[in-house]
């Protein structure tokens, strides 16, 4: 495609940087002494506390590399060492932790620029992790941090900034800022990078306005892009973390960085990393077009294809598929999207799938008439912000997503809230009165960005949706609008956090790969529907347990190491089939990542020690739940509408699908059942069966019948600290202990 | 070019072949691109076995399917 634009033309906001950053007022210079990781780790992390203005260093020990191992690890157990049972999200204790892992920051395997980010989740007060791009932890690690921990609350908003180069730290208060990620992001990297040319060795983590006010706030990591002059923005999404960082009273993170040189993890060797390397980039280069076509639409690529397998959201996961799929179908967005440039959110990232519509013309709230850069939509996002909420419009879908993203709200998150919103409207739990005059029907794209002006103001409709599914669960039966257990059938949240956007119905495996998980229903642990539902490989309950086993800990292995799972399976080696029925692993880039753990950090690893690795945090995590008060099988337990047909509109919309399955799965002749009798069998029946895969699952993973850790397993991962154990030891009957 | 007949393989029902588990039925001249559009498998990253035989990409539309085949269409995992 042609472009037609000027893809490097965007509003400015830097006309007052010279003012605002005079308007800075020093509360603390640190000084520190940059080093570089050897072997992937550089051994030591950094603790902030912003309110009482210390600045710590501390040692990373052997046990804790080979426990907790990096990244989203490292984050669990400064965490878990931060706070304590009673801690809430919002109190001073809370941390947010964030950590690259040690294979971060490299250049020579595609997806190596990633972040884990953890904290106790305002949504679910549970530990959330999340996963994301932009450059700031592999700059951060460069300067000579493993991990950086964030505690404390300040006064008034500050920035902390950290200064390879001018070996500083900085706690700065900063009043003059507009603090909305896609502004934050261009202004702070103007402040701090020392010119043009230092623009890449900045990286800004930001959360606008909308944070302020919304449990389901989200980090904005930048990344510079040189091509478009312009900061870009990943997320770091789930879990509400945007709205700690906002109560922390944080206006950015700020990393100053030194130039990037190859090899800056001083690798064990460095030709093992760039041979797998350059096999991945060959096959991308290859085969990414008769692919996913990655480079060209990341992964909104897979919009009509979940439409067509009846798996994109629709209506609140009604539905599956729709009519006006197309119209936010892929081929829209390939145009789009500025095509020809290099879109990776790290360096050597090749399936530079981190796209953006340029020039989108702002048409609402504060920033209308501005012409910016959309960073996506990816599927999550066109998936939640369109379908699930009726909403086919992609200039109306790349609105919301500007908004989402510079208020710096969760697009997963606000799309399930919002389709959940839009289903009360339509049942008559909500109507204009108790909305403020929203209309909130299906489709209603106005309102949809309406109520994200609204959460960014703290005022009006907006507030209470932005506090998340649960919250509003809670709230619409306490007013007495609702019927609090029909809303539970049908809000898709699980432990608090809001689904993301695939539909699950027809997939038991996929049910536990969202209900099981420890952070909650977010698709990065296990996502089985293809195996399950399409390919038919996992029949069996305990087939379904052992994918449910592989599948979350290999995917956990991702985050403790700072990589993207992308590389991995969205793009395959020509001769992948040759595996058969093992293809869907892709044991040939299993073995790439072999090469490259050892590569750099000079061990020689399996998938089985990666397993382990993941295994012992995977199960640690789960503890930390327990602590926090969240655990045991009720926590595990999904709503109706993930697990089948709720609603009669729903059955008859698939009636021969789920009479057929009456008749062959469950054994009951449908001829003369109401579908009110029809749907109660379903019911009955696909709750056994969830049960039953719960029972599997917990057996495979070494827990108790009620899902807690067995002291043999904490022992088996050398997580028997003291700590630990006193956790579990109430939860375990005299023979699990 | 005709799949052969994997031999441990049993026949479930004349003119009828078994995907993914699920039986459909056969047509004379049959091939893999005809089973992949009836099922609506729009999906790029397939791996396609007939009869436990690989068949390879690009030649779906002329790989015909014997009556009775077990048909295997594995989708992988991408997105997610
Ligand atoms: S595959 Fe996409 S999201 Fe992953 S690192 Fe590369 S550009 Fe970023």
């Amino acid at each position: 495609m042609t472009t037609t634009y000027d893809y490097k033309t965007r509003t400015s906001y830097t006309e007052d940087v010279a003012r605002q950053k005079a308007a800075h007022k020093v509360l603390l210079r640190h000084p520190f002494e940059p080093s570089l990781p050897v072997r992937g780790y550089t051994n030591r992390t950094l603790h902030i506390d912003h309110s009482t203005l210390k600045v710590t260093e501390k040692q990373v020990t052997q046990q804790m590399k080979d426990i907790f191992i990096g990244g989203r690890g490292f984050g669990l157990w400064y965490l878990w060492n931060a706070v304590k049972p009673t801690t809430k999200w919002n109190d001073p204790e809370n941390e947010i932790v964030i950590s690259p892992g040690p294979l971060a920051g490299n250049t020579a395997y595609a997806g190596s620029g990633k972040s884990l980010v953890v904290t106790l989740s305002p949504l679910t007060g549970i530990p959330i992790d999340s996963n994301v791009g932009g450059y700031f932890g592999p700059l951060m690690k460069f300067c000579g941090y493993d991990a950086l921990e964030i505690q404390g609350k300040a006064q008034r908003d500050v920035v902390v900034v950290i200064d390879g180069p001018k070996k500083t730290i900085t706690i700065e208060e900063a009043p003059e800022e507009n603090y909305d990620s896609h502004i934050a992001a261009e202004v702070f990297m103007h402040e701090y990078a020392d010119d043009e040319k230092d623009f890449v060795n900045v990286s800004v983590v930001s959360a606008g306005k909308g944070a302020d006010h919304s449990r389901i706030g989200c980090l904005n990591f930048s990344w510079y892009d040189p091509k478009r002059g312009a900061a870009r923005l990943k997320q770091a999404g789930r879990g509400g973390i945007g709205r700690v960082f906002r109560d922390k009273k944080l206006k950015a993170l700020v990393v100053h960085g030194f130039k990037l040189k190859p090899d800056m993890n001083q690798a064990a060797d460095f030709k093992r990393t760039t041979a797998v390397g350059r096999v991945l980039a060959k096959e991308i280069h290859d085969f990414d077009d008769q692919q996913c076509k990655m480079r060209k639409i990341g992964t909104a690529h897979l919009v009509e294809i979940m439409d067509a397998y009846d798996l994109l959201p629709v209506h609140n996961f009604q539905y599956g598929q729709h009519k006006d799929t197309h119209k936010i179908a892929s081929p829209v967005w390939e145009k789009r999207f500025t095509q020809g440039i290099f879109d990776g959110c790290w360096y050597g990232c090749h399936m530079a799938c981190a796209k953006g519509a340029d020039c989108h013309r702002v048409k609402t709230g504060p920033y209308k008439g501005h012409l910016v850069t959309v960073d996506g939509p990816e599927y999550e996002t066109a998936a939640g912000l369109g379908s699930n909420c009726g909403i086919f419009d992609p200039d109306w879908i790349l609105e919301s997503n500007f908004y989402c993203d510079t208020y710096g709200i969760d697009t997963i998150s606000y799309g399930t809230c919002c389709a959940f919103a839009m289903e009360c409207f339509e049942r008559g739990i909500l109507n204009l009165e108790r909305t403020g005059g929203l209309d909130l029907t299906w489709g209603n794209a106005e309102a949809h960005v309406e109520m994200l002006h609204q959460m960014a103001r703290g005022q009006g409709f907006g507030v209470i949706v932005g506090q998340g599914v649960k919250y509003m669960q809670e709230y619409f039966a306490a007013q007495g609008w609702g019927d609090l257990q029909f809303m539970r059938d049908f809000g898709m949240q699980v432990k608090g956090l809001e689904y993301s956007q695939y539909q699950s119905k027809e997939s038991l495996a996929q049910q536990g790969g969202y209900a099981l998980t420890n952070k909650g229903p977010q698709h990065d642990e296990a996502w089985l529907i293809f195996m399950d539902m399409v390919n038919n490989q996992i029949p069996t309950f305990e087939d379904k347990a052992e994918a449910l086993h592989y599948f979350p800990l290999f995917r956990t292995w991702f985050g403790l190491m700072g990589l993207c799972k992308l590389p991995w399976n969205d793009i395959e080696p020509e001769d992948n089939a040759k595996h058969g029925k093992d293809a869907a692993k892709v044991p040939d880039h299993v073995y790439n990542y072999t090469e490259l753990y050892a590569g750099i950090t000079g061990q020689e690893a399996t998938i089985d020690d990666f397993l382990r690795m993941s295994e012992g945090v995977y199960n640690f995590q789960r503890v930390f739940n327990l602590r926090m008060g969240v655990g045991g099988r009720k926590s595990d337990w999904p709503p109706y509408r993930s697990m089948g047909p709720l609603t009669v509109e729903e059955y008859e919309s698939r009636a021969e699908r789920y009479d057929k399955q009456l008749k062959e799965l469950i054994g009951v002749d449908p001829e003369g059942k109401t579908t009110e009798e029809k749907i109660a069998l379903h019911r009955a029946w696909r709750e056994d069966r969830y049960n039953k895969l719960c029972d599997a699952v917990y057996r495979r993973r070494g827990w108790t019948n009620n899902a807690i850790p067995t002291l043999e397993t904490l022992r088996k991962f050398k997580i028997d600290f003291p700590e630990v154990v006193e956790v579990v030891k109430p939860y375990l009957e005299d023979g699990e202990k | 070019m005709t799949v052969p007949l994997n031999s441990e393989f049993r026949i479930p029902n004349p003119g009828t072949i078994i995907v993914n588990g699920e039986p459909m039925p056969w047509k004379d001249g049959m091939t893999v691109a005809d089973v992949l559009k009836i099922r609506n498998y729009i999906f790029r990253m397939l791996v396609v076995q007939v009869n436990g035989e690989l068949v390879k990409r690009g030649t779906y539309d002329q790989a015909k399917i014997p009556d009775g085949a077990n048909v295997e269409v594995i989708h992988m995992i991408s997105g997610g």
